[in-house]
């Protein structure tokens, strides 16, 4: 059984028709690109996933239980795990909090250990303590962890984001253009971080990404979209070489 | 220009020659040798503070620090500074020098035994001193009553306002239902009353029954507080502010028309059971547990719902909850407030948990600093002792005091200390622990 899958997933907003039939299957510990260029409806796909949206029509299966209309909260506790594009970072928190509380479903304190400061309260908050450090330190900014995350520079918050996701305990991992913005030095890094991940903890891996080299690099199987529709799907090498890809998306980064 | 910038530098080297001077000689003093420092200046004024008030010219011991006198009698000025500094800041400053290293060692020692123990006895120190201070005269006692309230309310409305980041305004409201619902409840079970009728159960257990009676009161504002909270959370949007401003209004005209709690005309008789301890006692339970919640993951989901609710909910929090846990409990402590509020004053009338209510809690949470327990704490203390001194000023009081809440509003946008953490352990702990390490 495939972790995610998604079936026939079309979306309208209002009259704009952003996602049109839709699938995707991503086995366990697969990393799956999606590319397009800008407004083909790539973090809508993600968001319809996710359950910020819910789909207009569509089935989404993750472990063969629909998750449809779920809330997006449920969604992330049953193991989808997911950056922002533009970062969505909690600007008045320190590093360490961030990653504290994406470990929220873990709580089992409850009403009484928040306001009583119980035994159990104390041992958890130590657990997630522990748990958080360990993730700084997998994306390599466990140095800052006290730091208030607007202070960082852009590649540390990016980092930041990731270590929030992978401390919800995702089984697959979204990532939405994580390098965007991103320095030689800054891409080179995250890359080596998204392949830690995905060996030291075997996430599935779904990524966003308008850069070609990091996708080809990366993934195993790639999806083209354009405005809303799948174009092309297979491997980097099939990827590179189809014709409508290098039409639609390609040829167009090549000239610029 | 430059005479201005000249003033400054004057001031702030004067003010850092100050600090320098201060953390040379104070530097490793701990709490602990404050609070003894202010105990003993406390006994200095029970034994000698009017006599020597009459000596320096004043008619008696000034009540509240000289506040009182700043307008009116501005003549007194003088003589009231002098008093501060003999009775009040050098025996203080003495005290907390001489007894340093002895109290860092008594410090040490007692958070080696317990923390909560040593948490108790810096309490204790504090009870006694304001037990003492507030004895000199009737109206301190009633001044410290009112401080600790506003306290309470001011922190409860914080965690709302500030840590979670909502606007809302049905304080006064939540204060309205503990107030009248604990004036009922004693005034029922434990007082001849001639709309009550008899006691119901006899009058010396009223003592022991308070408690619960507060913890009622501030249930029945929690299960208020889901008139406001269950419509206004359902979606998204900024329905919270008018909503909880239209639930004060409501809760305000409701009693107006009861006539059974006197309508207008408010409702007396309540026992004096809000005692200067026992006031203490729930101000000090109060800061303890918002304290508690603020500083665990579960509470600090209220900061990320402010910050950035869809990545608060796509990372597995469930923002819904956190809104209502939060906005029902904060109701909690403003209906235990209210409660108390109306054994304090033993008279409650509608009147006083309208919109000049609702002005004076906002002030006091936006003044004092978003999101900080200490914040609350100083715009508490510090817009009740500013308003002491304004009051000879009467009804222009309201428009000073405003003009003071714009003016932070636009220096200090999130207030005076805003965005701390209140960590009791690092306030009660010795100061020299890191030299001798
Ligand atoms: N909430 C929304 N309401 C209405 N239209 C939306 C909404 N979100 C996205 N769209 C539209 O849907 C289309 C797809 O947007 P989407 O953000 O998914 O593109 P994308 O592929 O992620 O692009 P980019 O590479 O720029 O991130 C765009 O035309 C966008 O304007
Ligand atoms: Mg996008």
């Amino acid at each position: 059984m495939a972790l995610l899958e998604v079936k026939n997933m079309t979306h309208y907003f209002g009259g704009l028709r952003a996602v049109y039939n839709y699938n995707l299957t991503i086995e366990q510990g697969e990393i799956r690109g999606l590319i397009g260029p800008n407004g083909a409806g790539k973090t809508t796909i993600f968001n319809l996933i996710t359950g910020i949206y819910k789909p207009t029509e569509g089935i989404i299966t993750l472990d063969g239980e629909n998750i449809v209309g779920l809330q997006p909260y449920q969604i992330a506790a049953k193991g989808i795990g997911r950056t922002f594009q533009n970062l969505q970072l909690w600007r008045h928190m320190s590093v360490i909090d961030h990653v504290k509380l994406a470990q929220y479903s873990k709580i089992r304190y409850g009403l009484v250990g928040a306001f009583f400061g119980t035994p159990l309260r104390h041992r958890q908050e130590q657990e997630i303590e522990d748990r958080s450090l360990e993730l700084l330190e997998l994306v390599g900014i466990r140095h800052l962890a006290d730091q208030i995350v607007t202070n960082l520079p852009y590649g540390a918050q990016r980092r930041v984001e990731m270590a929030r996701a992978l401390a919800t305990d995702p089984k697959i991992l979204f990532l939405d253009e994580p390098t965007v913005g991103m320095n030689p030095e800054e891409l080179k890094d995250m890359m080596e971080i998204i392949r830690r991940v995905h060996e030291e903890l075997g996430l599935a891996i779904f990524l966003i990404e308008h850069r070609m080299k990091v996708v080809m690099d990366l993934c195993q199987r790639i999806q083209t979209l354009v405005f809303g529709e799948v174009v092309a799907e297979g491997t980097p090498e099939e990827i590179r070489n189809n014709p409508i890809v290098i039409e639609a998306y390609l040829g167009k980064e090549i000239e610029t | 220009m430059a005479v201005v910038s000249e003033t400054i530098d004057e001031r702030t080297t004067l003010w850092s020659r100050m600090r320098v001077w201060l953390r040379k000689n104070y530097g490793e003093v701990p709490l602990f040798a404050w609070l003894v420092g202010a105990l003993v200046a406390a006994i200095i004024e029970m034994l000698v503070g009017n006599p020597f008030a009459r000596l320096i010219g004043m008619p008696r011991g000034p009540v509240l620090f000289g506040f009182l006198i700043v307008l009116k009698t501005p003549l007194l000025i003088p003589p009231a500074i002098l008093y501060n500094l003999v009775i009040y800041i050098f025996p203080t400053l003495l005290v907390a020098r001489l007894l340093g290293s002895l109290s860092n060692r008594i410090a040490g020692w007692l958070m080696d035994r317990s923390v909560i123990l040593s948490t108790l006895i810096h309490l204790g120190l504090l009870y006694a001193t304001l037990h003492i201070w507030a004895s000199f005269n009737d109206y301190r006692v009633l001044v410290v009553k009112l401080i600790l309230l506003a306290i309470m309310i001011t922190l409860s409305l914080n965690v709302v306002n500030g840590y979670m980041g909502e606007f809302s305004c049905s304080h006064p409201g939540f204060m309205a239902m503990g107030a009248y619902t604990a004036s009922i409840l004693s005034v029922v079970f434990f007082v001849d009353d001639s709309v009550f009728g008899p006691a119901i159960l006899p009058p010396v257990l009223g003592q022991f029954a308070f408690p619960l009676i507060l913890i009622i009161s501030g249930l029945v504002a929690s299960i208020s507080a889901l008139l406001v909270a269950v419509p206004s959370f359902r979606t998204r949007g900024d329905y919270l502010a008018i909503i909880s401003l239209a639930f004060t209004f409501i809760v305000k005209s409701l009693i107006e028309n009861l006539e059974i709690v006197g309508g207008p005309r408010g409702m007396r008789g309540q026992p004096d059971w809000a005692t200067l301890p026992v006031v203490f006692v729930w101000t000090m339970l109060c800061v303890w547990v918002i304290n508690n919640y603020v500083r665990s993951t579960f509470g600090k989901t209220m900061n990320a719902v402010r910050d950035g609710e869809m990545a608060a909910n796509a990372m597995t929090i469930n923002t819904r909850r956190t809104k209502m846990v939060t906005f029902l409990f904060a109701a909690f402590w403003a209906g235990v407030a209210g409660g108390l509020l109306a054994h304090v004053l033993r008279y409650v009338n509608p009147g006083s948990f309208g919109i000049q209510k609702l002005a004076e809690v906002l002030a006091m949470v936006y003044f004092g600093g978003l999101n900080s327990v200490v914040g609350s704490i100083v715009g508490a203390v510090g817009f009740n002792l500013l308003s002491e001194a304004l009051r000879p000023l009467e009804l222009y009081k309201w428009i000073i005091i405003p003009i003071m809440i714009i003016l932070i509003m636009i220096y200090r946008p999130t207030g005076l200390i805003a965005f701390t953490e209140f960590d009791v352990k690092k306030i009660i702990q010795p100061r020299n622990r890191d030299r001798e390490a």
